[in-house]
């Protein structure tokens, strides 16, 4: 195995975790801020990537579309917020799953009401498209190369934005100590709904960009939430750095453990049973992952308080 | 205000009346829509112990349910095929008895709630959440890439497994044999519920620390509960599989814990017999919506949007008033 | 109280009766089929392909009962017993996926049921498994798969990298692919069923020595595939099976397909006058172009109307020889059913064009001429 191949697996495993950090990021700023555990963040996912396809199909702008997508599942957080969401906070987790469970049904078949059953066409633009070369002889999607970028551009601004803004005061006060941010007179239903949208509008963002090299279809959001709550219990939950940090984590261990088990089983046995255990325990290595932070850090390795 | 016992009796006659009506009437049909309620009340019942009585919120009781089937679906495999499950380090025949597979599967379910338990349970609140549903996913995967028993494919089994002295096959009957084992599962919870076991998990679910300060681990009577509410899903995923002569990973899918949440949610937590009014909702529900609409999901979200925003106490809370849970 | 809901019962069953009465001399067909949740699309279009062509024979007589079994195995169950036991059908089709026929099939035509399946073939219900009662108008699973390894050896291609989705269709596709390939396999690999990045794999391709790349990854899994093997640069030749190139997908697809060779038993342009008509009147009828599903639909409705010009389906032998016959005009052309009741036909080498806006296939090649199953031998039968 060639020192190309293995640095490319690595950056398909880097960029993997970036894009479920996107999902994470605002996942964990939810529940950091208003104690809320939200199933439907998978479905505004979903939401960007169809604005995305229908935008980009009518105008064949991938700016606009990607504009369209931070639009589109800003508005539809801010609703749901607005509508029912806001009536989840003081009730326990249990009515929380419920309800945005509830959420995920109408979300899935509205969508396809409205797009219909078939899969919807998204593609990355002409400039981005093709392979580059990096150094050290690796040829790479550039596309790909320029989600890494975007996603670390994107994490540094959340880092900035929770450190230095007013915002962020607000966020982590509200973290900390919930009654006292509006005993402060802060106006916290409007600080609510802007997280809820800003962590919405990252979601759909994730949604848009990883449909242009995926398949925008219904239910694709899914699948990556619960991945991005296996983030969040490594990382620790309300932690951006932990939220980074365990995306990473759960990226390369998933890319890197698909490749490499079967191909170190066939070291003791024969190719074709090698690549059916190999796969069936690369399935199971996230969880394996997560299980084992868990035994360690029972709150996640950025998850001080509990 | 109805007093909730003369609803409970009331649930009960319901589900003895019909599928005896449906007999005499011969709408085959209506039995098996019943016997698929009372096992998904089963399982419910059996997560109700978890979230009702611990307060433990499991999003993952699909892998009790998926391993209880399996349990079923692997020993009936071995039996029908004529080849043994293992010959190392002893020699395990399969077998097509209903009650030797009720064994297995209540066993398997109650092994694996126990690891999943001790793992999930060094976390709480939202953490637990996330981490039943991740395990359930683990489960899942692995169901699907395991190719001896089908995988993704599952495995079929050509005729229901038998019980001494009755005919599973005749519909009647084997609805008669889940209804009996869902009667004998309530009577369980509600003698649990009552006994010190069920009072000092009550007490660790309201106030922890008091119950440490009188010498209990918290955290082992959680356990506990969690044990015998993965083992009840277990038996219930067992006659699940039974019911439809078929298992497959759909029944380690999430959002089949999901569903048997929405059971236990629909009819009330902690209530006694709030599973069973709520899986009686939800397969009507299924069947009625399902025959109309091809979006019929949407109805059914609004519909648990609506309970869950407005209906506080499920079904039975909303008939009965708050007073009287856990009779 | 109790008594009221009673007789209103009683009242509702008389009412069944009487309407059972009135439609005694009719046929009833059961279609359980994927029509909500993912992969609803395959559903939608057999549906439709199936009903158009009820819908042209003109015949009153033929009661479809349509129902949604959302791609789950239960539901799939719970309906069969369903139309069996309460409605009273007399021919099932309709089920898209191999698991939920293996869920389905074995006890349908164990009750005495006819099923004509407009999609899955697992090789179990060819084999071993097979049964008098059930028909396949559409192929058996490897078929499409051996073909491409046919096609594959004609094309000179000596070594393929091989990958498919780690599920029991997957194997049997690569196993399918293998049987008829004579060059050898650079590399094999199966990905996890449902995984949308493929960048792992497409890597490993790029670091291969193979000169052909042979691919199974139905729905979205194929999209995903083929929007990133085409950014990626990598140019070795892809081929694969139909499905991930039908006409409900392509679409969504798009540029990245283009040039693809991918193997099917139907064509849009295959010409015979009846496939003409089929993808005039399905565009008329539902304003888009008919998917190869559609047209699996539409013949194994054709197929079912053909056994009944000559037997009704009370006298199941002859009912059972009007089907094994096979004689009505298929989409597809001429073909006929092999001793388990699996089609023996010819199976095309297609290539994604663009006409005008629209993607879509164009046949290049026959990749195979009156083709059976490997299944075949071991159906006793």
């Amino acid at each position: 195995m060639s020192f190309a191949l293995i640095a490319e697996q690595i950056l398909n495993g880097v960029q993997f975790g970036i894009m479920l950090f996107l999902m994470a990021a605002g996942l964990t700023l939810i529940f950091g801020v208003m104690g809320l555990i939200n199933l439907a963040h998978g479905s505004l996912f979903m939401v960007g990537a169809f604005a995305a396809a229908a935008v980009a199909g009518a105008t064949g702008s991938f700016l606009l579309a990607l504009l369209a997508a931070l639009t589109a599942a800003a508005i539809a957080g801010a609703l749901v917020e607005l509508v029912v969401i806001r009536r989840l906070y003081g009730k326990d987790h249990l009515d929380q799953v419920l309800a945005t469970f509830a959420l995920i049904l109408i979300f899935s078949e509205g969508t396809r009401w409205l797009f219909g059953s078939f899969p919807l066409y998204l593609s990355i633009p002409s400039y981005l498209s093709g392979p580059i070369s990096l150094p050290g002889g690796i040829e790479y999607s550039l596309y790909r190369t320029a989600l890494i970028a975007a996603g670390l551009v994107i994490a540094l601004g959340l880092g900035l934005m929770i450190t230095r803004t007013r915002i962020g005061v607000q966020v982590r006060a509200g973290e900390n100590d919930r009654e006292m941010i509006a005993a402060l007179g802060i106006d916290i239903s409007k600080l609510y709904t802007l997280i809820f949208a800003l962590g919405a509008a990252l979601a759909g963002l994730a949604g848009a960009l990883v449909g242009a090299i995926q398949s925008v279809q219904v239910g694709m959001g899914e699948p990556v939430l619960i991945l991005a709550f296996v983030v969040i219990v490594i990382g620790g939950i309300g932690s951006i750095k932990g939220a980074l940090i365990g995306s990473i984590l759960v990226g390369l261990t998933d890319t890197l453990g698909s490749v490499f088990l079967p191909q170190a089983l066939r070291l003791v046995m024969d190719a074709s049973s090698a690549t059916a255990v190999g796969s069936s325990i690369a399935s199971m290595a996230i969880y394996i992952l997560m299980g084992v932070v868990l035994i360690w850090r029972p709150t996640g390795l950025f998850g001080a308080r509990f | 205000m109805i007093k909730e016992r003369h609803l409970n009796m009331a649930l009960i006659v319901v589900c003895v009346v019909i599928p005896v009506w449906a007999h005499l009437a011969d709408e085959p049909f209506i039995i098996t829509l019943m016997t698929r309620a009372a096992i998904f009340a089963l399982a419910a019942v059996g997560l109700n112990i978890a979230l009702g009585l611990g307060g433990l919120v499991s999003l993952g009781h699909a892998a009790f349910f998926g391993l209880g089937g399996y349990a079923m679906g692997i020993s009936a495999f071995h039996a029908q095929t004529f080849t043994p499950v293992a010959e190392w380090p002893f020699l395990i025949e399969g077998t097509k008895s209903m009650p030797a597979i009720w064994l297995i599967s209540v066993a398997v379910s109650a092994f694996a709630a126990t690891i999943v338990g001790i793992l999930s349970l060094r976390t709480s609140g939202v953490y637990f959440i996330m981490i039943t549903l991740a395990f359930g996913q683990m489960f899942f995967y692995f169901s699907i890439s395991w190719p001896t028993y089908g995988g993704e494919d599952g495995l079929s089994v050509y005729v229901r497994n038998g019980f001494p002295g009755l005919n599973t096959l005749d519909p009647i009957q084997f609805f008669m044999i889940c209804f009996a084992i869902l009667v004998a599962a309530l009577a369980l919870a509600s003698r649990l519920a009552r006994s010190p076991f069920g009072l000092a998990l009550n007490a660790a679910r309201q106030a922890p620390q008091r119950v440490e300060t009188v010498g209990l681990d918290p955290n082992r009577l959680k356990l506990v509960a969690f044990v015998i509410s993965g083992a009840m899903t277990g038996l219930a995923g067992a006659l699940f599989a039974d019911l439809n002569r078929f298992v497959s990973p759909a029944m380690f899918s999430w959002q089949l814990s999901g569903e048997i949440m929405v059971f236990v949610i629909i009819g009330g937590v902690g209530r006694l017999f709030g599973p069973v009014a709520g899986a009686l909702v939800f397969v009507t529900l299924e069947h009625l919506l399902g025959g109309f609409s091809e979006f019929w999901h949407v109805h059914l979200g609004v519909l648990l949007l609506l309970v869950v925003l407005f209906g506080r106490g499920g079904l039975i809370g909303m008939i009965c008033g708050r007073e009287g849970s856990h009779d | 109280m109790k008594f009221r809901i009673l007789n209103v019962a009683t009242a509702a069953i008389a009412a069944m009766c009487t309407v059972a009465g009135v439609a005694f001399a009719d046929t009833k067909v059961g279609m359980i089929t994927t029509l909500s949740g993912g992969g609803a699309g395959l559903g939608i279009d057999v549906r439709d392909g199936f009903m158009l062509a009820i819908k042209q024979s003109g015949r009153s007589d033929i009661e479809v009962v349509v129902a949604d079994d959302q791609r789950k195995p239960d539901v799939a169950v719970q309906l069969a017993d369903k139309m069996i036991q309460s409605e009273k059908v007399d021919v099932l089709t309709g089920i898209i996926w191999s698991n939920l026929a293996m869920a389905v099939v074995p006890s349908v035509t164990a009750q005495g049921k006819f099923y004509i399946s407009p999609n899955a073939g697992p090789s179990a219900l060819a084999g071993k498994g097979c049964h008098p009662n059930y028909f396949n108008a559409a192929w058996q699973n490897d078929n499409l798969h051996e073909a491409a390894g046919a096609y594959a050896n004609s094309a000179g291609y000596t070594n393929s990298f091989i990958l498919a989705p780690n599920y029991p269709a997957g194997k049997d596709s690569l196993t399918g692919y293998k049987r008829f390939f004579e060059g050898g396999i650079a590399s094999e690999l199966y990905t996890k069923l449902g995984q949308t990045d493929y960048a792992a794999e497409i890597a490993q391709i790029r670091a291969s020595e193979a000169d052909s790349v042979f691919f199974f990854l139905p729905g979205g899994m194929g999209i995903a595939f083929l929007k990133q093997y085409s950014d990626s640069g990598v140019d070795i030749p892809v081929i694969g099976p139909a499905f991930s190139f039908d006409q409900g997908i392509l679409q969504a697809v798009g540029e990245a397909a283009l040039g693809v060779v991918n193997t099917s038993q139907w064509s849009k342009d295959i010409d015979n006058p009846t496939n003409a008509a089929f993808v005039e009147s399905f565009q008329a009828e539902y304003g888009r172009l008919p998917s190869l599903y559609a047209s699996q639909g539409f013949d194994a409705a054709n197929l079912l109307i053909s056994a009944l010009d000559k037997a009704e389906v009370g006298d199941a032998d002859a009912f059972r020889d009007a089907l094994k016959a096979a004689e009505f005009d298929s989409t597809r052309g001429d073909f006929e059913f092999g001793d388990n009741h699996h089609p023996i036909q010819t199976i095309y080498a297609r290539e994604v064009i663009k006409e005008g806006d629209i993607f879509t296939n164009k046949i290049i090649g026959i990749a195979f001429e009156n083709h059976s199953d490997a299944y075949a031998p071991e159906c006793e039968m």
